[in-house]
């Protein structure tokens, strides 16, 4: 089992703590075992981004990290607490709802095909969680919002309802709504995947300067031009298990196992 | 020229000039307007058999059209409506949440309510609901296996407007919660992931985001379940319930102008059914935000439509 090693350069003093912090995770879909005794660091402020094939529970991983899919075995921590239960000795017990609801507040995730809520429009969707889950003021929360939707690029559509914007920008107010509850941790699911490929630019800007700024990211994607110029670190999973990570540039440009020089060939 | 499409070879024939104008013409439905004009012919003989009948006395039908008795029956008629859908919406989101619910217990409590309230008749649990005297005599609040608790005769308390309300809303509610489950389960299970993901307790999930969408899908079929009650009211009448057709009964049998008073019964749930359908109309479009253009054909367009049918064979949508 590989574990995370060196090549956390860019957080290299202060936060020694990990922002997120798998330890042998497991979990399985009836009797299909998607994660196999997985381990992994995501250090404050890096980037990480997962590649794969499809099906090798890379998509699964990221949902445990917010509690979407529970764990059968193991530990996810974040920010040093555990995510979805507490731990009393050895057990680790289930957490309330609205507990896990508290813990999912701190985590963004940004999925495939968007979720945006249909009903509201892009700014409403912005403000939803903060003022509904964080109480925040409607006036404070929309300012947030306002100065969100500048920074993603659709300062000029706060009005408009999801059916009336294209996949990229509906993927851009998902970012921002994800950013307004300024989380420790965002995660992404394949994010340009549903999206045209003349759209997914867009996207990928948005996403390259969140990580400039610092923002701790988990990107499960595709799109390996984007993690060989954007991730601290990159992934590579096969079969719910870690074959290979390290620098974005050792993975991808000098891989050392079969597997995943057979991947990249396929992809690239 | 002939066309001879079968060879597929020669005869192609020539590209048109871009100096010719040429017109399209649609495709004209002669046997429509032939069907269309056999209707009409008979629905003129109806119509005016019915005015010269001297049995159908409309004389009697304006007369007793508005007169107090038959207003009093139309203002019950309403009341019972609108506290029945109440009733019946609000056990039908209870009973649907808790059928979606992850508690197994309140999942089968709720399966049990639908398929006994659903499974029989209405008029059966009207007659039963207003003879629940020959079950218990007396009714009252009190600990379960005591004597302790104060009560009342049965028959004081379950009125026949009581019983009225509890038989039709006890049926409405299992219709409703159907409704709403369907309209719960038309909702894409990454809306409720995108809000837990926020960090949305359940709760709030269901009444901010999944509600909210699923009114859409609920709205319809409630407002046929309105319509519905409103003339499925018309069966208290059974219990003396005191609405629309209990009041018409009443008047015919003291003067025996039967059908006269059932035409003036039939026009009163006509006009209720009209103002019903046109107020589902203008719920419809509040819910239907966010969902661009389907809704933007306004109530007075729809209306001029349907009133001349003819304008469709046009062909213009």
């Amino acid at each position: 089992m590989t574990t995370s090693t060196s090549s956390r350069e860019r957080v290299a003093e202060g936060a020694d703590r990990p922002a997120v912090e798998i330890v042998n995770v497991r979990k399985s879909f009836g009797d299909v075992e998607v994660i196999k005794g997985l381990s992994l660091r995501v250090a404050r402020g890096e980037v990480l981004c997962i590649i794969g094939p499809s099906g090798s529970g890379k998509s699964s991983l990221l949902r445990c990290v917010n509690h979407l899919e529970k764990i059968d075995f193991g530990a996810i921590l974040l920010d040093g607490s555990y995510v979805g239960y507490r731990r009393v000795g050895e057990t680790l017990h289930e957490m309330r709802l609205s507990a896990i609801a508290a813990q999912r507040a701190q985590v963004g995730m940004v999925f495939q095909r968007f979720h945006l809520f249909p009903h509201m429009t892009a700014l409403e969707n912005i403000i939803e969680a903060p003022v509904g889950v964080r109480k925040e003021s409607k006036a404070e929360a929309t300012a947030r919002a306002r100065a969100l939707l500048d920074r993603v690029g659709l300062a000029d559509r706060e009005g408009a309802y999801p059916g009336q914007l294209s996949g990229g920008q509906q993927q851009r107010v998902a970012i921002a709504r994800a950013l307004a509850m300024q989380p420790k941790v965002l995660l992404f699911d394949e994010p340009t995947s549903a999206l045209d490929p003349e759209l997914v630019g867009e996207v990928l800007t948005v996403m390259r300067s969140l990580a400039e700024e610092g923002q701790t990211m988990i990107v499960v994607t595709h799109e390996i031009g984007f993690a060989r110029e954007v991730a601290d670190r990159v992934v590579f999973m096969d079969d719910g298990q870690v074959v290979e990570e390290g620098l974005a540039s050792e993975v991808l440009e000098s891989p050392r196992e079969q597997r995943t020089r057979e991947f990249l060939g396929k992809v690239l | 020229m002939t066309l001879n499409v079968a060879s597929g070879q020669g005869d192609a024939v020539a590209a048109p000039q871009e100096s010719e104008n040429l017109r399209t013409v649609p495709l004209r439905h002669y046997p429509q307007h032939v069907a269309a004009l056999i209707v009409l012919v008979v629905l003129a003989w109806l119509v005016s058999e019915l005015a010269t009948n001297p049995n159908m006395q409309w004389s009697q039908v304006v007369h007793f059209l508005t007169s107090p008795i038959i207003l009093q029956g139309v203002l019950t008629t309403i009341q019972l409506t609108v506290m029945c859908m109440i009733l019946g919406t609000f056990l039908g989101l209870v009973f649907a949440v808790m059928r979606m619910s992850d508690n197994r217990f309140l999942r089968t409590v709720s399966w049990y309510y639908v398929w006994f309230f659903r499974g029989t008749p209405v008029l059966v649990q009207l007659i039963f609901w207003y003879n629940l005297s020959l079950l218990f005599p007396r009714i009252g609040i009190g600990i379960p296996f005591t004597d302790i608790g104060v009560g009342a005769p049965t028959n004081s308390v379950v009125s026949p407007l009581l019983a009225s309300i509890l038989g039709l809303g006890l049926n409405v509610g299992a219709y409703m919660a159907e409704i709403v489950r369907g309209g719960i389960l038309a909702i894409d299970r990454g809306q409720s992931e995108a809000a837990a993901a926020l960090g949305m307790t359940r709760k709030r999930i269901m009444r901010r985001i999944v509600l909210p969408q699923a009114m859409r899908v609920i709205l319809p079929p409630t407002g046929n379940q309105f319509i519905d009650l409103l003339k499925a009211s018309s069966m208290v009448a059974f219990i003396a319930g005191g609405d629309l057709l209990t009041r018409t009964q009443q008047v015919y049998a003291m003067n025996f102008q039967v059908v006269p008073l059932l035409v003036v019964a039939s026009i009163w749930y006509l006009v209720l059914t009209s103002i019903a359908t046109f107020g589902q109309y203008f719920i419809e479009r509040h819910y239907g935000r966010g969902e661009a253009t389907r809704q933007a054909r306004t109530l007075g367009a729809q209306l001029r439509r349907n009133l001349k049918p003819w304008r469709i064979s046009k062909g213009n949508r």
